[in-house]
């Protein structure tokens, strides 16, 4: 390492990129490789969500204590100390929603703009001020530094709707019955791809980040290198970087989030890691999930690899499914690049790091003690159901009869085939035209079963502004209704406590 | 070539694509069509050796028509390229030239889908 330094120093220091790799180590070999290649540069620039700044903002006089803060209206977090912020990239602004948050506040900072800063107090002796309102410019804070909790998955899911409708997510627009796929990632430009097992990379190694040079602090957060998804604690300081390097954005429906360019230099010291370094993004394997499953385990679709879905089509049942990505690989080639650029300059050398990152770690489900309430919980389970012969005067004596304005319409073998309303009956009396159930029934109708959480229940019902879902098991079978107004009224109830 | 016809509530409920089609014996694809209690929008497109002719026809059955030359517009400055704009669109807008996203905005039905998708809000209709 401290020769590849002198090196850095001398200016003859010899740095590839990721995608360069490959094609020399299939020259050269890996002694050749070793023997012709310092560094191999790699970069990254995707929506990396887990992001913030600590910011400093110097004491006010009177002093505050500054209990809860807001920049451009963005709230960031004041319970450190008196003066201490840290601004997260996804939080929305209170006036603007999603289409300003923490990441635009980065992203207005490091282009020279104002932002106001509106605090209140917590009232102490040592600091007795109640509020206060100031404009400030990136300068004008003691420190602003950028520390992200979870940066540059080794491998993410890429994503793909099998339902009806379009969803708005964090990976993007997924067009109904699988009409895209979006994914993200750099492939084998990606850090970690190329040092999966740490030999380099680790706590205290100097990268490129948003244009400036920082440091890996630790493993980020859910970090599972044992299943091949770690991720990496960044540091850095936002009065150093530059916006061709960070950008805010905003996903529909989703929120504001922030695009990192991350760079870590991969010292090829041994045949070892030039093999490691040579990774292609044939080599690099992830999975398509279903977002149209609202659950936190998301069905797997099919596996593919990064030159597929580089290649903007992949096969998902017989049928080509356009892909894109959400990630640059275009702005990852110039964080490859500049950090070569860098190096080669004799501006950016290499650190050794103190400690690898850990090759074990976790990321279990989130633990609920508190109640979830499933469909099963609250469905009235006593539903009439009618066959489709029946006539209109029937129906409608049982529906007032009944409790309920819907009438699930049932086979001869009791599975559900529609759906009668109370306006149904109503309209067809007033037209006059129709005398069975067959000709008026809804027939796509939207359904629940008994093990799905209520919320997704009550969602649907508000999505497709309907009043009541039959809830079915899986033949098909109707075994209880759930109408907006239990859903309404357990809500109103438990927003009340 | 694409026009954009604008439709005025009291034509609306008239045949007129069918009449021109007839009149000019052009091939007409409607790529979009979105009509409501106020008016109509409907994106067509043409052989480009007949559009002269279509637009007249349409003009003359007080149809306000509109060449769509440059549909959507990308702020260079904003693009990112990454590319979430390409597999949304249903006419193939946007491809890829190298790792850079480029635009054949002539294929453009002005469907807006890109608009929100994008995450740097770098695309924008031109709405005429």
């Amino acid at each position: 390492m401290s020769e590849i330094n002198e090196r850095i120093r001398d200016g003859s220091v010899r740095v590839v990129t990721a995608e360069e790799m490959p094609d020399l180590v299939d020259e050269l070999g890996t002694d050749g490789a070793v023997r012709e290649v310092d560094v191999v540069t790699t970069g990254t620039f995707g929506a990396m969500c887990s992001s913030g700044v600590f910011l400093n903002t110097g004491h006010s006089d009177p002093p505050i204590k500054i209990s809860k803060a807001w920049l451009n209206n963005v709230e960031a977090y004041g319970g450190i100390a008196a003066v201490d912020l840290f601004l997260g990239a996804t939080q929305p602004s209170e006036d603007k929603g999603d289409e300003y948050g923490g990441a635009h506040v980065m992203e207005d900072l490091i282009m020279g703009r104002e932002v106001e800063l509106r605090a209140q107090g917590a009232i102490t002796d040592c600091y007795p001020r109640l509020d206060l309102e100031t404009t400030l410019k990136l300068d004008d804070f003691n420190q602003a530094t950028m520390v992200n909790p979870r940066n540059s998955y080794q491998n993410y899911a890429a994503a793909a709707n099998s339902t009806d409708r379009t969803l708005h997510t964090y990976m993007g627009t997924l067009l109904p019955r699988y009409g895209n796929v979006s994914y993200s990632g750099a492939g084998a430009l990606s850090p970690i791809p190329n040092d999966p097992n740490f030999e380099q990379i680790g706590i205290g190694t100097r990268i490129f980040l948003c244009g400036a040079q920082g440091h890996i602090i630790g493993s980020g957060t859910q970090h599972l290198p044992q299943e091949g998804f770690s991720t990496l604690m960044v540091k850095g300081d936002l009065k150093e970087m530059s916006n061709e390097f960070l950008r805010a954005a905003t996903f529909q429906d989703y929120g504001p989030s922030l695009y990192v360019g991350l760079g870590v230099p991969i010292p090829v010291l041994n045949e070892n890691m030039a093999r490691k370094t040579a990774v292609r993004d044939r080599d690099i394997v992830t999975e398509i999930v279903d977002y149209g499953v609202p659950r936190r385990a998301r069905p797997t679709v099919r596996k593919v690899n990064y030159e597929q879905l580089y290649s903007g089509f992949v096969d998902i049942d017989g049928a080509e499914v356009k892909t894109s990505a959400l990630s640059s690989r275009h702005v990852a080639r110039k964080v490859a690049r500049a950090l070569g650029d860098s190096i080669k300059s004799g501006e950016f050398f290499l650190s050794a790091q103190s400690e690898p990152l850990p090759k074990v770690g976790r990321n279990r489900p989130m633990k609920q003690t508190k109640e979830f309430l499933l469909v099963g919980d609250v469905m009235s389970p006593k539903v009439v159901t009618v066959h489709e012969e029946i006539c209109i005067k029937e129906a409608a004596q049982m529906i007032i009869g009944g409790t309920f304005d819907h009438l699930p319409v049932v086979s001869a073998e009791e599975k559900l085939i529609g759906m009668v309303t109370a306006w149904d009956i109503s309209k067809a009396v007033a037209s006059g035209k129709t005398s069975h159930i067959s000709d008026m029934m809804t027939r796509k109708v939207f359904i629940a079963s008994r093990d799905e959480p209520l919320e997704l229940a009550a969602r649907k019902l508000d999505h497709h502004k309907i009043s009541a879902l039959p809830v079915v098991d899986k033949d098909h079978h109707v075994i209880g209704m759930v109408t907006s107004d239990q859903v309404s009224r357990l809500y109103s109830r438990r927003r009340s406590v | 070539m694409k026009l954009m016809l604008h439709v005025a509530p009291g034509i609306v409920r008239k045949p007129i694509v069918s009449s021109v089609i007839l009149e000019t014996h052009a091939l007409i694809n409607i790529e979009r069509a979105k009509v409501d209690a106020v008016s109509g929008e409907i994106v067509i497109d043409v052989d480009p050796e007949k559009c002269n002719k279509v637009k007249e026809a349409f003009e003359e059955k007080g149809v306000r028509v509109v060449l769509l030359e440059m549909p959507v517009i990308k702020d260079e400055d904003e693009c990112i390229h990454c590319g979430a704009c390409i597999s949304i669109c249903p006419t193939g807008t946007f491809h890829f030239e190298g790792s850079e996203v480029v635009a054949d905005a002539g294929k453009c039905v002005q469907c807006g889908t890109c608009v929100t998708a994008c995450p740097q809000r770098a695309l924008k209709l031109v709405l005429k």
